[in-house]
């Protein structure tokens, strides 16, 4: 795998400036600008529809960009397409494996279509399957794998070429906690061998386990960037106190909720509390004659930052 | 770059059939069998004892061995471009795995059409030695013939390729074999001369492509003489042929790479 020595000016792996995607009158992607360093582990975070597969597949030359500019490993997807792909890996959202075959034989092959020479592509199995834990299963069909290898299978055939940034989008999604964490090391050791990832996610914990610097989109839009710790430190408190109330009470208490913390977001459940000092607000909270039903003190996280740009939880 | 990438494709398709060769080969193998028995043999009995003369001078068994050549050539055409597209595309999505390569949609289209000829070809090499089996034709004609079952089956593979990339709805392909592929299997004159057919369907017989297989696999392992100038037809199903590949193109990408 490559290994990137940190430089003093790197020039960018991705550069986008005013990027667009229009599927018929939807707007899918709505001229956003970013770049991505050479080694960064960089995210995309937003809820479903914001827009992040879309910008994914443009930058994995699998999308033809509506407007804007993109230059991907100094190549421009729209005319060097088969270039391109041939040094990036992919990891998709569905999965999109070879059923009818072993897991040898997907990588194999997998490694046929980047016109990889016999010889090297054995060799390069044999690591790859030691990297994803799967050698034991390596004559298994695919159909026999759980939900985590199948995925653990797949970031192995991303990376038979070697590639110069691995896309993952939504690396994590519908596999149970266990598994999320053995594909997390799994990254983590990518990511310290100096593989660029590129990673889409709509669940805060995993953007800030894996990513160095990430960006929020909603609605097509970036609305706010920077590294996990920065965007807390910066649109957050460091703590937050949640407050969860029975069915109606909320309304009738929100002014008096007001005045307990720098900022309150009153949500259909329960009122989150902003604040420096969690106890201290607790406190104030009783002494203001409140009697929530639960109190729950915890550290701030994206999921908050995400709430004060768009208002909304990444659920809705 | 594009005939090895399309090679690629075409050894992916060969690797999935390796797991399935055995029962595939050995229908491929019974089924004409029970045809010709059945049709050639049982119900030809009865035809020979009407037309002393024959059909175009030959034994109904005899006549029925080229035909069912193309139409099973025809079929398999059709069943691959069917199939093998809709679940690249939808079911398993191995095509969306294979565009996120260097491999584009046009060695996608080739390999793919690559793979047709391949299974085409194996499946009108078995019926080849079936029909020496039967005693129909010596083992050169037989094999002979099958250049045109190629020619047949791989238009057809075209064609349905082109239809499925078009069409979203599962539905849509029981209905195209429905009203497509099972008439055309029926009525192109492999089980007998279209000139028994109602006028009006006779024009509609001459368009499908398995009419121009049944008269060239007849001419070549029988030597019967062609209705159309047999380079006409040849002609026509290379169009079919590259016309199919063609129309898929843009569905594809469409599908593929949005």
């Amino acid at each position: 795998m490559p290994v990137y020595a940190a430089t003093f000016m790197p020039t960018p792996l991705i550069t986008a400036t005013g990027l667009t995607k229009h599927f018929d009158d939807t707007i899918a992607v709505d001229g956003i600008d970013f770049h991505v360093d050479p080694g960064e582990s960089f995210g995309f975070l937003g809820p479903n529809g914001a827009g992040k597969t879309s910008v994914m597949r443009m930058i994995g030359a699998v999308s033809p960009i509506t407007a804007g500019e993109l230059s991907v490993l100094g190549l421009d997807p729209r005319t060097e397409g088969p270039k391109l792909r041939a040094r990036l890996g992919v990891v998709p959202q569905e999965d999109n494996l070879d059923q009818e075959l072993t897991v040898t034989e997907n990588l194999f092959m997998y490694g046929r279509y980047f016109g990889l020479p016999k010889a090297a592509i054995a060799e390069r199995i044999k690591e790859l399957l030691d990297f994803a834990q799967l050698t034991e299963k390596a004559d298994s069909k695919v159909e026999a794998l759980s939900g985590g290898m199948k995925r653990r299978l797949t970031i192995a055939r991303g990376l038979i070429n070697e590639p110069e940034m691995l896309i993952l989008d939504e690396p994590t999604t519908g596999l149970d906690p266990q598994a999320r964490h053995v594909l997390w090391d799994r990254l983590y050791r990518l990511k310290q061998q100096g593989v660029t990832l590129l990673i889409t996610t709509h669940y805060m914990d995993e953007a800030e386990q894996l990513c160095d610097r990430l960006v929020i989109m909603d609605k097509g839009k970036i609305v706010g960037e920077g590294s996990p710790r920065s965007l807390i430190d910066q649109y957050s408190r460091p703590e937050v106190v949640e407050l969860r109330f029975p069915a109606g009470v909320l309304e009738e208490i929100a002014e008096r909720l007001e005045g307990l913390a720098p900022r309150v977001e009153v949500l259909a459940d329960r009122a989150l509390l902003y604040t420096d000092d969690a106890d201290a607000t607790v406190e104030k909270a009783h002494a203001e004659g409140l009697d929530p039903e639960t109190v729950l003190v915890r550290r701030s996280t994206l999921e908050d930052v995400f709430l004060r740009f768009t208002g909304r939880t990444l659920d809705d | 770059m594009a005939i090895p990438l399309a090679l690629r494709v075409a050894e992916s398709e060969a690797k999935v059939y390796r797991r399935v060769w055995r029962g595939s080969i050995f229908s491929s193998f019974f089924n004409p069998i029970l045809y010709l028995l059945a049709m050639g043999v049982g119900l030809g009995t009865l035809v020979d004892a009407n037309l002393p003369t024959g059909l175009d001078g030959a034994s109904y068994l005899n006549f029925l061995a080229p035909g069912l050549l193309a139409a099973t050539a025809m079929q398999t055409g059709a069943g691959e471009g069917a199939w093998k597209v809709r679940a690249g595309v939808k079911w398993t999505r191995t095509y969306h795995a294979k565009l996120a390569t260097p491999i584009g949609v046009p060695a996608l289209v080739n390999g793919h059409m690559l793979w047709i000829g391949a299974r085409v070809l194996m499946v009108s090499v078995v019926f080849a030695f079936v029909v020496v089996m039967f005693r129909v034709a010596p083992v050169w004609q037989s094999l002979a013939a099958t250049v045109p079952a190629l020619l047949v089956g791989v238009s057809m593979g075209a064609i349905t390729t082109a239809f499925t990339t078009r069409t979203n709805s599962d539905a849509a392909l029981p209905t195209f074999f429905r009203f497509v592929v099972i008439p055309m299997f029926l009525f192109s004159g492999a089980f007998f001369p279209i000139t028994q057919l109602p006028g009006w369907m006779q024009p509609v017989a001459y368009v499908t492509p398995l009419f121009h297989g049944v008269q060239l696999c007849r001419a070549v392992m029988l030597g019967i003489p062609t209705v159309v100038d047999p380079w006409v037809s040849v002609t026509y199903l290379l169009a079919l042929t590259a016309g199919g590949m063609a129309l898929a193109m843009k569905p594809f990408r469409e599908q593929l790479l949005p």
